[in-house]
């Protein structure tokens, strides 16, 4: 990774040294600003969180955009603008919202044409509204939280689902997994970490589920980080659900996924929505036992796609793992590259432009074509993956699924 | 109301991660006690530790209960020149630059260690990983239980040492009266150097009995810094079986407020504990006003 | 005193025109963080510098102000000018409330930086749990700029509210270096016994202090929530900000008038020039960072603004001997 950013991105050494002469050159004597050149690459921000304690997201996230920036430039470029390359400009939010915002700022002197990023919906609120002021197309990697684009920002455009789409389509599926199985299910225990998601994710369950047949015993919520669960696991076992479902950052889910192992409680189910095991090869590598038949609703890529297979095998080479940040920021730099095939400018308002009127469907996301509307793409949707036998398996929906679910659990 | 059955086993699940706690703040109240300095370098060294035991597992197989004969007497020694080199002579012995300092310390160690092992959360799996001992009442993890006897062990181990040899008699004279310490003859810069080294062996020994049943990433340091603090205010500053029953106290708390208040609120039980003891009795449980 | 005044005043000016002189909105964006987070730390060293009481927790006064005037807004459609004031009285009150605790019950040094800490994470953890704050989900301040509202397209009426926000600290920074108030806090900072030897009510004089400072911090987080139009626990009472606003003072100079702008200034600098050095691998600028924090610590014990004077004073000195 930090060989394909030496070669293709400016230094910021060079970038800030320019940024700061400029400002005292043009600034100073009152010329206007810097004209941004008409020729040569176009400059893309890769804005993420990448120390702090959102950095292991933060870091995938930039490796997927900067591979995907690498083939296309490897593929020839922007052909409409005569295989002009893609430059990235990275930023590093360090998990702040005010650092975030400062970055954009920083990217904009740069002459970005557009902003891929910045993982976490707190960060991307901030920086969309940066963007925002200088007319710089955003396009939110991940930032599930729904408000991120109902603010009526133009210039923000979400490739992935937000936390309405995810609960709804986890309550759609989990009703038809239930069904196909000969409603086995009735009782429902959530585990939820205490931040936007979480909190999110489980108030919509709340509402939504007891309509839909299924009897919420309890909601759990914990604290970041939470360093022991075994009274939660004490209080599953005491109330015997049949589905146990948990929505939290990844270091919260092993230990809670290993609590469950050790305390040796076996839920008919355990339904993840947006949890770390099932969306995490990581985990299933270290821990086979404790993730076996857990499902998750996540985001997760189409795994016939042969597109998304090369680019597993070539991520997993580099000794990293194939999480969902690192995808979907792989394939969001499509959807902007795609924009400015179309656009044939690396011009702000007409990046923007040609986002809005996308239909980006080379994507291998199991989303169907691009169509934003008010900045969310409407085909987005997350799925239900499975692991079993120590691979993570799509389950539903059955046009995308590579494996059927195993529900109920089998026992130990 | 919360049935016994899930009373008791949250009261033993409080009192072996209340060890967890006693241990990592066993170092602490070391060093707080003995140098007046509030360590902002204690979370980035039990980290840097983790990773230690992590690579000895990975790189070599080596089981990190057995990794303590090495991960310790290297801490000390990274203790030692740590102080020495760095902490007191850029601090000219000022409170508010000994803060700097190991605040500087610790932003140095986490993001090294972030650009050198990437953030990626780090787990193991030994044979015992998933082994749980039934008492009856609760299955408890075999880790768990290891670390609570380890817990019992340095914590018996630094008496004896504080106590009954020479360097302890130096320790808890410096302690006390720096100036007189000086007069009678004793090196007062090795001295704090060799409580500040005891203090990071200890941390190690808690991250070698922590990693079995814990993760480690770059930012581990934060989840437990906090907690320490307050077991070492609960127990006294400078007290051992002070830090130790702070600990179980804070654990069990924690785990009681989590069972009565939810898991969220639950933390509140061990913060207002903290300023409990705060404003009621400074000292702590079992400690001396210094 | 004038000559203090003078240079604030020349200060304020030279600031005011960096809108219009500096054409960059990176570098207006970068001094007007750096104004920010100046005016944390001048409401710090209120405390910490005049007053010797070293709080660990400043993020309980910035995030009651933040979310005092989010909450005021949102649930209650109180205009942000008018929540203003109301969030710098919300954090004077919880820094009396802190104060009146912890001095009632004699705490000094660390045993008053940790029960600060541990006020500023109970209020964190009652911001997750009780709905007025949103809980973990936040509080969204509605995007409706204009002035009225406090929320500047342009972001030049952004740069002025801070600099106004620092402007008055400043005068309160000066007017406490002068005053009978002033004196007695700094008496409490030298030698307390001897102070209530003197006949300084002590406990009145730390509390005042910490009401005072605890009230800046809060302009401060209300001054965030307008920025950013986000607060969340973690932002609004996390560990950072409380981090931010005693390094700056320290590193600039504890108990001087200019020492926390300096620090400020200066801190931000060294994290510029991390960035330039290593920008694009994640961690090592910040790395770098951390040793340029402890080296300035090593050479210049007595902050940015001690080292300042000893050196004008050397060289002046110098000069008339020679």
């Amino acid at each position: 990774m930090s060989e394909v950013k030496r070669k293709k991105s400016i230094s910021r050494r060079a970038f800030v040294a320019a940024a700061g002469g400029a400002a005292l050159a043009s600034g100073m004597a009152g010329f206007p600003s810097i004209v941004r050149a008409q020729r040569g690459p176009v400059r893309v921000g890769i804005l993420h969180p990448v120390t702090g304690p959102l950095a292991f997201s933060g870091n995938q996230a930039r490796a997927g955009a900067m591979m995907a920036i690498e083939t296309i430039n490897e593929i020839g470029g922007i052909r409409s603008m005569g295989g002009a390359k893609l430059e990235p400009v990275l930023g590093d939010a360090q998990s702040k919202p005010d650092v975030g915002a400062a970055e954009v700022e920083r990217m904009n002197e740069a002459g970005v044409s557009a902003i891929v990023g910045p993982f976490a919906s707190g960060i991307a609120l901030a920086t969309t509204q940066a963007a925002a002021k200088h007319n710089i197309a955003h396009i939110v990697d991940v930032g599930v939280v729904d408000q991120v684009v109902t603010r009526g920002l133009a210039n923000t455009f979400r490739f992935g689902p937000g936390l309405s789409k995810i609960v709804d389509t986890a309550i759609e599926n989990l009703v038809a997994i239930n069904d196909g199985a000969g409603k086995p299910a009735r009782t429902v225990m959530i585990v939820h970490e205490e931040s936007a998601f979480g909190t999110g994710m489980s108030k919509v369950l709340n509402e939504k589920l007891p309509g839909r047949g299924f009897q919420i015993i309890e909601t759990i919520s914990h604290a970041n980080p939470t360093r022991d669960f075994n009274n939660i696991v004490l209080k599953i076992r005491a109330q015997r659900p049949d589905i146990v479902i948990p929505s939290n950052y990844y270091d919260e889910f092993v230990l809670f996924s290993r609590t469950m192992a050790q305390q040796k409680v076996r839920p008919k189910a355990i339904y993840a929505i947006l949890g770390g095991a099932a969306s995490s090869q990581r985990f299933v590598k270290e821990f086979p036992d404790a993730a076996q038949y857990i499902m998750d609703c996540n985001h997760w890529y189409d795994p016939r796609n042969p597109v998304a297979q090369e680019l597993r095998k070539k991520v997993e080479a580099k000794g990293l793992y194939f999480t969902y940040e690192l995808f979907l920021n792989h394939e969001c730099v499509r959807l902007l590259a795609e924009a400015l095939e179309r656009a044939g400018t690396g011009d702000r308002a007409a990046v923007i432009q040609a986002l809005a009127s996308s239909g980006f469907a080379n994507h291998f996301m199991p989303y169907g074509p691009t169509r934003f509307v008010n900045g969310q793409n409407q085909g987005a949707a997350p799925v239900n993956t499975q692991v079993q036998n120590r691979e993570i398996q799509l389950i539903f929906p059955k046009e995308f699924a590579s494996a059927k679910p195993v529900f109920p659990m089998p026992a130990a | 109301m919360v049935e016994l059955q899930i009373l008791l086993p949250a009261i033993l699940n409080g009192l072996t991660t209340g060890a967890v706690y006693a241990l990592i703040a066993l170092g602490l109240t070391l060093i707080y006690g003995v140098l007046h300095i509030i360590n902002f370098a204690h979370g980035s060294l039990l980290m840097l530790a983790m990773y230690a035991v992590f690579f000895l597992h990975a790189g070599l197989g080596i089981d990190p209960y057995l990794a303590l004969p090495v991960v310790v007497p290297g801490f000390f020694a990274l203790g030692y020149l740590l102080q020495r080199g760095v902490i007191a002579r850029a601090s000219h012995g000022r409170d508010e630059n000994i803060l700097l300092v190991t605040l500087g310390v610790s932003i140095v160690i986490e993001n090294l260690a972030r650009y050198f092992w990437r953030s990626d959360t780090r787990t193991i799996e030994t044979p015992y990983s998933f082994e749980t001992v039934d008492l009856g009442v609760a299955f408890i993890a075999v880790p768990k239980v290891v670390a609570f006897a380890g817990a019992l062990l340095v914590t018996l181990a630094l008496w004896w040492v504080m106590s009954r040899t020479d360097l302890g008699r130096a320790i808890r004279a410096l302690a006390k009266e720096r100036q007189g310490a000086r007069l009678v003859g004793i090196d007062v810069d090795h001295i704090f150097a060799m409580s500040f080294g005891i203090g990071t062996a200890c941390v190690a020994a808690a991250a070698c009995l922590l990693l079995p049943s814990f993760y480690v990433s770059p930012g581990v340091g934060h989840t437990f810094v906090l907690i320490a603090f307050t077991v070492v205010v609960l127990g006294g500053m400078g007290s051992f079986a002070g830090a130790l029953i702070g600990g179980l106290i804070i654990g069990v708390t924690e785990s009681l407020c989590g069972l009565y208040l939810g898991e969220s609120l639950g933390q509140i039980g061990i913060f207002l504990i903290f300023i409990a003891i705060l404003l009621f009795r400074p000292t702590g449980l079992l400690g001396h006003r210094a | 005193m004038r000559r203090q005044l003078l240079a604030i005043v020349a200060f304020l000016a030279a600031m005011a025109l960096v809108p219009h002189l500096v054409d960059s909105e990176f570098w207006r964006n970068w001094v007007m963080m750096a104004l920010f987070y100046a005016l944390l730390g001048q409401a710090w060293n209120i405390l910490g510098g005049y007053g010797g009481q070293f709080s660990f927790g400043h993020a309980a006064f910035f995030g009651t102000g933040a979310y005092c005037s989010a909450i005021l807004h949102v649930h209650y459609g109180v205009n942000p000018w008018i929540a203003l004031p109301a969030a710098g009285m919300a954090a004077g009150l919880v820094g009396a409330f802190i104060g009146f605790l912890s001095f009632r019950y004699g705490l000094r040094g660390s045993y008053f930086a940790l029960v600060t800490l541990a006020f500023a994470e109970v209020l964190r953890i009652l911001a997750n749990t009780v709905p007025i704050t949103g809980k973990g989900v936040g509080l969204l301040i509605p995007l409706e700029p204009g002035a009225a509202n406090m929320q500047f397209a342009d972001r030049t009426g952004y740069f002025y509210l801070i600099l106004a926000f620092v402007g008055l600290a400043l005068l309160l920074t000066l007017w406490l270096e002068h005053s009978r108030f002033g004196a007695r806090l700094v008496a409490v900072r030298e030698n307390e016994d001897a102070a209530r030897a003197l006949g300084v009510d002590v406990f009145r004089t730390k509390l005042a202090a910490i009401t005072l400072s605890g009230a800046l911090a809060g302009l401060g987080g209300s001054y965030y929530a307008q920025l950013f139009l986000y607060l969340d626990p973690g932002i609004a009472y996390g560990p950072a900000i409380s981090v931010e606003a005693l390094l700056v003072p320290i590193v600039g100079g504890m108990g001087t008038l200019f020492g926390p702008l300096l620090g400020s200034f200066a801190l931000h600098g060294v994290s510029e020039l991390a960035k330039l050095a290593f920008g694009e691998a994640p961690g090592l600028d910040l790395a770098l960072y951390g040793v340029l924090l402890v080296l300035m610590v090593m050479f210049m014990p007595n902050g940015l603004f001690g080292m300042g004077r000893t050196t004008l004073a050397r060289l002046l000195g110098g000069r008339r001997d020679a």
